[in-house]
């Protein structure tokens, strides 16, 4: 019978809050809106491994002999030249100086340069190896990295197709096993799914995850906060119910909003930006609950702690900022430095986004998040144990 | 203050808040019966709202206690709620639900059965005629309307006893003489129990039928209206009003040399005097006229609560509270500026 009342309670309560929420338009449209600007903003800001895009490259060849350019050079040109049309990597410049050519970087205008050393062809005709500088923008150390690596392999590619086909003349192997020679190792590049998941199918789990917890922590605080501020808190705290039905009919109202969300963020995904659910859907959505779950406790606790509305926002702002960042809902945790490592692994939302990706994009079962999961609920159990008796005590001044 | 042989449907004893080193009430004792309205009048920042956020369990005495239609608020809170209303002094409604949604969220609050509930409902919204609006959001309504709905929403448990934190506060002369009217039908057709705070001594003067005068936490005085005013009369103490063409600056200092007088104030062109003798108008007239005054207009008054609020705290409650209350229109539509007040 106490039992049914404080159920009853919480779930009139939180039909209060939604019935609230699904009436406030400007929040239904942000529902839709702020996830579609997060994915539009982070998708299209944040490298995707293939920003390499006609840079523009200048070409430096000072393989010069008595005014003719060197044949060994040209060939290497011509090979660099239809190698970048090709991929549509790089749009290679022919330029006059070595000196040009950095001043040319300096301004911004060249992404970088290869130049072709002095004697290049000689050096090669007497047995030597042709020597080739790459000149790169240090102003923008992410795109040179991968300007560098790009260059280098294409570099590479053309001349093991030269040594190729020099064992090829020379000793006079058939095409195959001449390259074979040169290159004894054949690599073929496959990921454990079929197809190529874009860096949406990386991203929407994240946000998902990022966007759904963030509704429980922020959304319980402000919820209280501001029914306190306008003053029809006291109302209900006047009321014969008990505390424990305000508080679970608040998360409850928060969950709803938050699975809601969730929905919506994944739905986006799927229909604008073509990810696809590798894993089962219900899979998903009980990962949802676990995120909101293991949140609910930094709700409360902010709640209990913050009397008003601004402290409320100050202290999840200091909650957000970091997990927005360390929690690898952008790039993946494994490219920042060691230490930072460390923080993100003792972020919850580190381990719930692991969990949704592997999910979403590898397909995923429970077996292969157990650990995941385990973390999740531990770590909400404890916070709950935590925050209820902050919030009786903060109720009960 | 309980009187003897008589139960008290509310009793406060030694009731005190503090807030950090600053006590707001003060060992407070009172009692108030089955069936009143009780005011506790006092100036801004007396204690009131404290008061009352203490009877009705949203805040715990720092010492002292109080029983509530036979329940302990420090022991049994849970009981207490039960049995009261509340209508506070920031209105509880939410603006985007209409009138019966608020209601009917409150009334499953204090578990009122569902068919009871929605009769309940009806009768209330009927009450204050706002039934039209029963569908509306609040958040479209007129402060008058809001008010409306929030002191029926304070009943819809069917309460024995109500607490209402300056019912009135924010209205405009209209809607102030509804909220009354309602106030003293409630009390009159249900024989509900009120407790009211107000700043206001017109309205602790029409509504209740006893007042507790509250100053700086504690409670200065107790009585119905007429007799806390009989305590200023008694011994024959008589108030004069002198209404006077021109008067200089210290008519009141002149006149209040005269013998019988005992004291004298004055504001613009009128001068109050209280003299000690019943028989003492003939020499009031004499004083004015051997001052050299102009009288315009001289009559015998009867004091008021501002009369008794001074006679007890040795304070004007009208020079605390002038900035909140235009002289004309009740009390008109001006906005509370200290309610940022973190509680
Ligand atoms: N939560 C609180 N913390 C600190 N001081 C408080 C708190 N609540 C009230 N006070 C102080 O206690 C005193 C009494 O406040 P209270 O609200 O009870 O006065 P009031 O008689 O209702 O006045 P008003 O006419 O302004 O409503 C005031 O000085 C107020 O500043
Ligand atoms: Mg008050």
């Amino acid at each position: 019978m106490k039992i049914a009342h404080l159920l009853k309670h919480s779930i009139w309560i939180a039909q209060k809050d939604l019935l609230e929420f699904s009436r406030n338009r400007m929040l239904l449209v942000m529902l839709i809106i702020f996830p579609l600007f997060m994915m539009v903003l982070t998708g299209y800001i944040f490298p995707t491994g293939s920003t390499l895009k006609d840079m523009p490259i200048a070409l430096v060849n000072q393989d010069i002999n008595d005014g003719v350019y060197g044949n060994e050079s040209v060939a290497l040109i011509v090979d660099l030249e239809e190698m970048g049309q090709r991929s549509g990597y790089f749009d290679f410049r022919t330029t006059g100086s070595e000196s040009e050519a950095r001043d040319l970087i300096t301004k911004g205008r060249m992404s970088g340069a290869v130049i072709i050393g002095h004697n290049f062809t000689k050096d090669i005709g007497s047995g030597k190896q042709g020597p080739v500088t790459v000149l790169y923008d240090q102003s923008k150390p992410q795109i040179s990295l991968q300007v560098m690596a790009a260059l280098d392999s294409a570099i590479s590619r053309t001349g093991t197709l030269k040594a190729a086909s020099t064992v090829n003349r020379t000793i006079g192997l058939d095409k195959n096993a001449s390259s074979a020679l040169v290159t004894p190792f054949k690599v073929s590049n496959k990921g454990t799914v079929p197809g190529n998941p874009s860096y949406f199918q990386f991203l929407a789990p994240g946000i998902m995850m990022l966007l759904v917890m963030f509704s429980v922590m922020q959304g319980l605080p402000r919820a209280i906060s501001h029914e306190k501020e306008t003053g029809t808190f006291d109302g209900i705290l006047a009321a014969p119910t008990s505390r424990f039905s305000i508080i679970m009919g608040k998360t409850l109202a928060q969950s709803v909003r938050g699975m809601t969300q969730g929905g919506i963020v994944l739905l986006l995904a799927i229909v604008l930006f073509g990810v696809t659910v590798n894993g089962p859907l219900w899979l998903v959505i009980g990962l949802l609950l676990l995120g909101i779950f293991s949140f609910i406790g930094v709700g409360i606790t902010i709640t209990s702690i913050a009397s008003d509305e601004e402290t409320a926002q100050m202290f999840m702002m200091l909650l957000q900022f970091p997990m927005m960042f360390l929690s690898g809902v952008f790039f993946p945790v494994e490219q920042m430095p060691w230490y930072m490592q460390y923080a993100s692994k003792a972020l919850p939302l580190t381990y719930a986004i692991q969990a949704m990706r592997k999910v979403i994009v590898l397909g995923a079962g429970v077996q292969d998040i157990l650990t995941e999961v385990v973390i999740l609920f531990g770590f909400g159990t404890v916070l709950l144990f935590v925050a209820i008796p902050l919030f009786k005590r903060a109720m009960s001044k | 203050m309980t009187s003897p042989g008589h139960s008290c449907n509310i009793e406060t004893k030694g009731l005190t808040k503090k807030f950090g080193g600053f006590t707001a009430v003060d060992g407070v004792d009172f009692c108030v019966n089955e069936g009143e309205i009780f005011g506790l009048l006092g100036p801004n920042g007396a204690g009131k709202s404290t008061i009352i956020r203490m009877l009705t369990t949203l805040s715990r005495p720092t010492s002292g206690t109080a029983t509530v239609a036979g329940h302990d608020i420090v022991r049994d809170p849970h009981k207490v709620r039960e049995m009261v209303g509340i209508v506070s002094e920031k209105m509880i409604m939410y603006d985007r639900l209409t009138p019966r949604e608020n209601l009917r969220l409150f009334g499953r609050l204090y578990n009122v059965p569902r068919r009871a509930l929605d009769d309940r409902i009806e009768e209330l919204l009927t009450i204050v005629n706002m039934t039209k609006w029963a569908d509306t959001q609040i958040g479209k309504f007129s402060t008058g309307m809001r008010q409306r709905i929030n002191v029926v929403r304070s009943l819809v448990s069917k309460p024995r006893v109500v607490f209402m934190d300056e019912p009135t506060l924010g209205l405009d002369p209209q809607s102030t003489t509804e909220i009354r009217k309602l106030i003293q039908r409630l009390n009159r057709s249900d024989g509900l129990t009120i407790v009211l705070t107000t700043h206001i001594m017109n309205e602790a003067d029409v509504l209740c039928g006893r007042i507790g005068l509250i100053d700086k936490g504690r409670i200065a005085a107790i009585g119905s209206p007429s007799e806390l005013k009989g305590r200023i009369t008694e011994k024959g103490r008589t108030i004069v009003d002198l209404d006077l063409f021109d008067p200089p600056p210290d008519a009141a200092d002149r006149l209040s040399r005269a013998e019988s007088v005992l004291s004298a104030a004055q504001t613009e062109n009128r001068v109050k005097v209280m003299v000690s003798r019943e028989n003492a108008f003939e020499e009031v007239l004499s004083a004015v006229r051997e001052n050299g005054l102009r009288l315009r207009n001289a009559s015998v008054s009867s004091p008021s609560l501002e009369d008794v609020f001074l006679h007890f705290t040795g304070r004007s409650m009208v020079d605390e509270v002038k900035d909140k209350v235009p002289m004309k229109g009740g009390h008109g539509p001006w906005r509370r500026s200290g309610s940022g007040r973190v509680r």
